[in-house]
């Protein structure tokens, strides 16, 4: 049988770890694409597509992301498609992040004074227009906290991408754990580096928060 | 698409899927009325403890809110053994699902105490009553009505969390739905039909705990 | 024997020092009034007696109790001396009735029945009998005010606080809390007030303090002070607000 040093461990555990970070990177930031156009749709006061993202993203809230993950692996397959894990985690992470991203960033335009949509609506300007440049210029500025904090729970969400077989970090810990029969060792190891990842996020995140609170 | 849906043949395993709903739902109620316990301790070890015991309480938040729930569960299961302390999957789940929410409602019921003016404290303290005594009549009683929604959602987000203890074969309602796909190969059906029992036990939830703070935090 | 006695007492905030050997002592039934320009010191004071604020050097010995001494149990202290707050503080999800009942039922262990007897008591003292049940946001300023004041009166205190207890409220509810503190003094309580109101400090005190840059810069009765004040400052600071 094959040894495994603490050394092996952990370096197997780090390669791992990049997917772990691949995966997070384009949840995020497709979650965030997908999550503006919702955000444009959600506050367009058109009472259809308003309908359509609050249901969008009650789902998306509403169920496990492990359940989405498993729609995605099996859903796609029913059109015929041959289904990567990958694929498939990629997808309903996406989705996932962008109900989350939206439902914040709602929030954070709902924060600006109503005052600030009937000055630029005064001025000719379009719905598009007052987006654009009047009202998510002044919406990002407080939404780059809890932006930033949610980033934490995509990284955290991309583990259960491991249970329909991505490897990424926790995958990996489970596939090491089997070989080498240190589960102590191993789960420790990953969690620490999911924490090393995280950490720095939420702190940066509670830091920003504090400076925005001090300004207003 | 040629594919035709067969929700039909999940009949015969209604039994199954209800055993696996009442199991997350008893998972979700106990593990929250355990968390809170615990966040109201970590909360007020946080504010009115003394200092060393406030920097191991924040310890413990910040491992649990910087790493998977999965993780967590794979290591209190697989990784405690080790140590000595072999638990069953259901109660290696309850107590992962009791860590985890305790975790996060510590630092949400801490928000809310440092919300409370000083004055009040202070008005407390003038009257003769001990920190503790303060912080039971006059604090928390206004700390959990200014973050019940926050927390409300916390509950929420655990519930639907939970979905993972299949993961070690605690049988809740998502390892109903995994026996039931590897008997009749209808995952997609099967797990439609779980997730939309997650929606509405989630919309249920809410509405539920809507009403519960009426019902506590009366009008004033 | 006095009631209250500050012995040259010290306290810094940092760098900044706000007490600068403060001494004065106050007998039972003294009706004290601290006036001074914001900064002088005076609240600070105040919250020395009750041990809400610490004291770096002196003493202060409140119904026997020194309430710097290591071994002090402040909640002994604070059982006999009551404080009123410029804010109020209310307990927001507590009636009235619930704010005055609280301290006897929790400290003193009194029973409910007996605790809501004398709520009824002190409320029906400071005007308040028909708003029992009312809750805090449901009350003016003043009334709010005036059922801190009976909150701390339920624990029969033998000595009152009274930070600044008119100034956050509208001028027209000033009076219905100062008339409830006159009859206070009229029954023989012995208060140490912090406040702006010169003319009630004249008229109800027994004995002024007045405060400037941490010390207590002149002190006589009232009366005679504010007639003649002997210093520049207090010359300068009545001028002002007089």
């Amino acid at each position: 049988m094959l040894q495994f040093s603490f050394w092996d461990i952990l370096s197997n555990l780090l390669i791992a770890t990049q997917w772990t970070i691949v995966l997070s990177l384009i949840a995020f930031f497709c979650g965030g694409i997908v999550g503006l156009i919702l955000l444009f749709m959600r506050t367009s006061k058109i009472a259809a597509l308003e309908w359509f993202t609050k249901i969008y993203i009650e789902f998306f809230q509403g169920t496990p992301l492990l359940m989405q993950l498993f729609l995605f692996f099996f859903g796609i397959a029913l059109f015929g498609f041959e289904v990567s894990p990958w694929a498939a985690a990629t997808l309903a992470l996406t989705f996932w992040t962008s109900a989350f991203l939206t439902e914040i960033w709602r929030g954070c335009v709902e924060a600006i004074p109503k005052g600030q949509w009937e000055a630029s609506s005064s001025l000719a300007l379009s719905y598009i227009e007052q987006m654009r440049y009047v009202i998510l210029p002044q919406a990002s500025r407080i939404a780059v906290a809890p932006t930033v904090g949610f980033s934490v729970q995509v990284i955290k969400g991309t583990a259960l991408a491991s249970i329909i077989g991505f490897v990424e970090l926790t995958k990996a810990g489970t596939m090491l754990n089997n070989a080498t029969f240190r589960p102590f060792l191993v789960y420790s190891l990953v969690a620490l580096i999911y924490f090393c990842l995280c950490f720095p996020l939420s702190w940066w995140a509670k830091k920003i928060e504090g400076r925005l609170n001090v300004a207003r | 698409m040629s594919y035709k849906l067969q929700f039909a043949e999940l009949l015969p395993y209604w039994n199954v899927l209800l055993y696996g709903l009442a199991f997350t739902i008893v998972l979700t109620v106990v593990s929250t009325v355990a968390g809170i316990a615990v966040g109201t301790a970590g909360a007020a070890a946080r504010t009115f403890g003394p200092g060393w015991l406030g920097r191991v309480v924040a310890v413990y938040v910040e491992l649990i809110r910087n790493t998977p729930f999965i993780v967590q569960l794979f290591f209190i299961f697989f990784g405690l053994p080790a140590l000595g302390l072999k638990l069953s999957e259901t109660t290696a789940a309850f107590l992962a699902m009791v860590i985890n929410l305790g975790a996060y409602s510590t630092e949400i019921i801490r928000a809310g105490i440092e919300a409370v003016p000083k004055g009040h404290i202070e008005a407390g303290l003038s009257l003769a009553m001990s920190k503790w005594e303060v912080l039971r009549h006059v604090v928390l009683n206004q700390a959990f009505r200014k973050i019940y929604p926050a927390l409300s959602s916390q509950i929420i987000i655990v519930m639907l969390g939970s979905a993972v203890v299949s993961q070690i074969s605690a049988e809740d309602l998502t390892y109903a739905a995994n026996f039931v796909a590897s008997r009749n190969f209808r995952n997609f059906e099967v797990y439609l039909l779980a997730a939309l029992a997650y929606l509405l036990l989630a919309l249920l939830t809410r509405s539920l705990l809507r009403a519960l703070g009426r019902v506590i935090f009366k009008a004033r | 024997m006095s009631l209250v006695s500050i012995r040259d007492v010290r306290k810094s905030f940092g760098t900044n020092e706000v007490l600068k050997g403060v001494s004065l002592d106050i007998a039972k039934g003294d009706v004290v009034a601290i006036i001074g320009r914001s900064g002088s010191g005076k609240s600070t004071l105040l919250r020395c007696i009750n041990g809400l604020e610490t004291y770096q050097s002196g003493s202060i010995v409140a119904d026997g109790i020194e309430v710097a001494g290591a071994a002090t149990n402040l909640r002994e202290l604070r059982r006999h001396v009551g404080m009123v707050f410029q804010q109020f503080n209310l307990f927001p999800h507590l009636t009235a009735a619930e704010n005055v009942m609280l301290a006897p039922t929790v400290v003193n262990k009194v029973s409910k029945a007996e605790a809501r007897a004398t709520a009824a008591e002190v409320l029906a003292k400071v005007g308040l009998s028909e708003k029992m049940d009312a809750y805090p946001s449901e009350l003016s300023g003043g009334q709010q005010q005036r059922v801190a004041i009976a909150r701390s009166l339920a624990m029969r205190p033998k000595v009152l606080l009274c930070d600044e207890i008119t100034s956050a409220l509208d001028p027209e509810l000033v009076n219905e809390v100062l008339r409830v503190v006159e009859q206070l003094a009229r029954e023989g309580m012995t208060l140490i007030l912090v406040t702006h109101e010169m003319r009630f400090a004249r008229d109800v005190g027994t004995k002024l303090v007045f405060m400037h840059h941490g010390k207590v810069h002149e002190e006589g009765v009232p009366k005679e002070v504010f007639a003649a004040p002997r210093t520049p400052e207090l010359q300068q600071f009545v001028g002002q607000v007089g």
